[in-house]
């Protein structure tokens, strides 16, 4: 399931790290990014998301492995590929007592660029900040103080930004907005990795997912290919009688009598479409045949379904 | 080299100090007048000239109170500068930013220093207002207060790097620059001290600072210039070493 992507924006092969106190976050990850798209990053709580974006952005030194970005090492290159990166941590994390306009305009010089007035305007207009920009932070909402952090990752114009968690503890309303946010970003032609628990976020915004476990990706895809190749449709019809066998007029489809004959049980489809359509037409069919049912139950498997699955095929796959 | 980096981290820094003015200046010029007033005009008049080098003790003990504040507010501005963001995460951008070792002495352990030049100015000038000293060699005691301002502070930054507590950042300057610095001759001359005291004061690194500032404004001291200068050199030239290492191997910063 390796899709092999040619002149990747970020390039990231056989990467370890061990902490010093024991615990493996990374075992052996190969990543590649395209220029331009959306990437999620799935995965349970320490499944090594933080520590590879850490890696990547210097806040972690790897035991081994390579990482390429913009083509260039970046052991080797390290000012010239920081200054094009951009890195919106987990946690809340600056001065608190400092004035929001004040930390957006220091993180842009301490990425070297030259002071731009118009940029940081710009910036924190895009942000909903501009009204805001004379507080100190510490008066800020929960969401607002997110939105700085974004801000000051956006100040010196990265071609690659990381959020890590972008929309944790971050009401309902305000993830929308923050969606809306990060694709006017990409618009702009910003290459976006992000990590999430938030299965919806991936299914809504990525263009590419990856799954990691363990310290390992289990999977990367086109997110619509991972739904084509791992989505179904369930579809449960109650049975107005109960059957003892299936008609030969439902032959065709994937279909199991279950609960003693009181339920008809549709499994099938591919996560495009395909399965609602043929619960569908098996309900046509269904009442051509003169067979009665008082109700009907129907699912898409989503993303977090065949995420779930994925992570426990990973687990078995292990231990065995 | 990111001058503007270093800029921009240096300018945040000071403006860290600036939000805090009136306790970051008024509480060492404080503790300073209170010592002079005290030690310098009430209990200093009945001492004899002749032992602090025909000096009045007033103007005697001016470079160790200047070198008192100078060695606690250059350790403990850097200390904090970087233990701040460490605290409370803000270092992730230091280290994610095209930012390196120059670029970090110069931005953190030149507000630190700065910081404690502004105060030291101070204090001089508020000196001044009770004890009337002069200064023998103007612009030697200048580059003198500099060159200790600055290898306190990347001491200092060293420091914070190390503490991974409130507590460790307090027990330096507490508990060994503050006592060397009391024992290495800021309100006496060694050569009043009997043996083997006077003997012993000569292995406390604090004694030649003192010494050294005072030879620049009284022209006498209880060691050589020389030696003093060059201490504090050898000093700054370790710190720099050991930050420049820091920074190769990520110590206490990357994991």
């Amino acid at each position: 399931m390796v899709t092999q992507i040619t002149d990747p924006i970020l390039d990231i092969r056989g990467l370890l790290k061990t902490y010093a106190n024991g615990p493996t976050a990374l075992a052996g990850v190969d990543l590649q990014i395209r220029k331009g798209e959306i990437f999620a990053l799935l995965g349970p709580n320490g499944a090594g998301k933080t520590t590879l974006i850490g890696a990547v952005c210097g806040l972690v030194n790897p035991s081994g492995g390579t990482i390429e970005a913009f083509g260039l090492d970046i052991r080797k290159h390290w000012r010239e590929v920081r200054q094009r990166i951009g890195l919106v941590p987990q946690e809340l994390s600056f001065d608190m007592f400092d004035k929001v306009i004040r930390q957006v305009r220091y993180s842009r010089g301490m990425f070297g660029c030259a002071p731009d007035e118009g940029k940081i305007e710009e910036v924190l207009k895009a942000l909903s900040l501009w009204d805001k920009r004379d507080e100190p932070i510490r008066k800020l909402s929960g969401g607002m103080k997110r939105r700085v952090m974004i801000a000051k990752a956006l100040s010196h114009e990265p071609d690659l930004l990381f959020l890590d968690e972008p929309t944790a503890g971050v009401d309902v309303e305000l993830r929308r907005d923050m969606w809306k946010q990060i694709g006017a970003l990409r618009e702009r032609g910003t290459t976006i990795i992000l990590t999430t628990h938030y299965i919806e976020e991936a299914e809504e915004m990525a263009d590419r997912v990856g799954v990691i476990n363990k310290g390992q990706i289990l999977l990367t895809d086109d997110k619509t290919a991972i739904m084509a190749k791992l989505g179904r449709t369930e579809a449960v019809f109650e049975l107005a009688e109960p059957m003892t066998e299936l008609p030969a007029a439902l032959a065709t489809y994937p279909v199991a009598l279950e609960d003693a004959g009181r339920k008809l049980v549709y499994r099938g489809g591919d996560g495009t479409g395909k399965g609602k359509r043929e619960v569908a037409e098996l309900a046509q069919d269904l009442t051509r045949n003169g067979i009665g049912y008082t109700g009907l139950d129907a699912h898409e498997s989503s993303l977090e379904d065949i995420f779930v699955g994925l992570v426990k095929q990973g687990e078995k796959e292990m231990a065995a | 080299m990111n001058m503007r980096g270093a800029i921009a981290i240096l300018k945040n820094e000071l403006m860290r100090f600036f939000r805090t003015v009136f306790g970051s200046i008024l509480s060492p010029v404080l503790t300073t007048s209170l010592y002079i007033v005290v030690f310098g005009a009430a209990i200093g008049g009945r001492m004899d000239p002749s032992q602090f080098g025909g000096t009045s003790y007033g103007a005697f003990i001016v470079p160790g109170l200047i070198m008192l504040t100078l060695l606690s507010e250059s350790t403990s501005n850097a200390s904090f500068g970087i233990y701040m963001p460490k605290f409370t995460g803000g270092i992730y951008e230091l280290l994610s930013a095209p930012v390196g070792v120059a670029e970090t002495i110069i931005g953190f352990v030149g507000a630190a220093a700065m910081k404690s030049l502004i105060i030291a100015a101070i204090i001089l000038v508020t000196a001044r207002v009770f004890v009337d000293y002069s200064i023998a060699h103007p612009v030697l005691a200048v580059g003198y207060i500099v060159l200790v301002a600055a290898s306190f502070a990347l001491f200092g930054f060293i420091l914070g790097l190390w503490a991974d507590g409130f507590e460790k950042l307090q027990i330096v300057p507490m508990l060994i620059l503050m006592p060397l610095t009391f024992l290495g001759g800021t309100f006496y001359s060694v050569q009043m001290l009997a043996e083997p005291w006077s003997t012993v004061a000569q292995f406390n690194p604090i004694f030649y600072l003192i010494n050294g500032l005072r030879w620049t404004f009284t022209g006498s001291s209880d060691v050589p210039i020389g030696l003093a200068f060059g201490f504090t050199l050898a000093f700054l030239v370790l710190c720099v070493g050991v930050i420049a290492w820091i920074f190769k191997t990520g110590w206490r910063l990357r994991e």
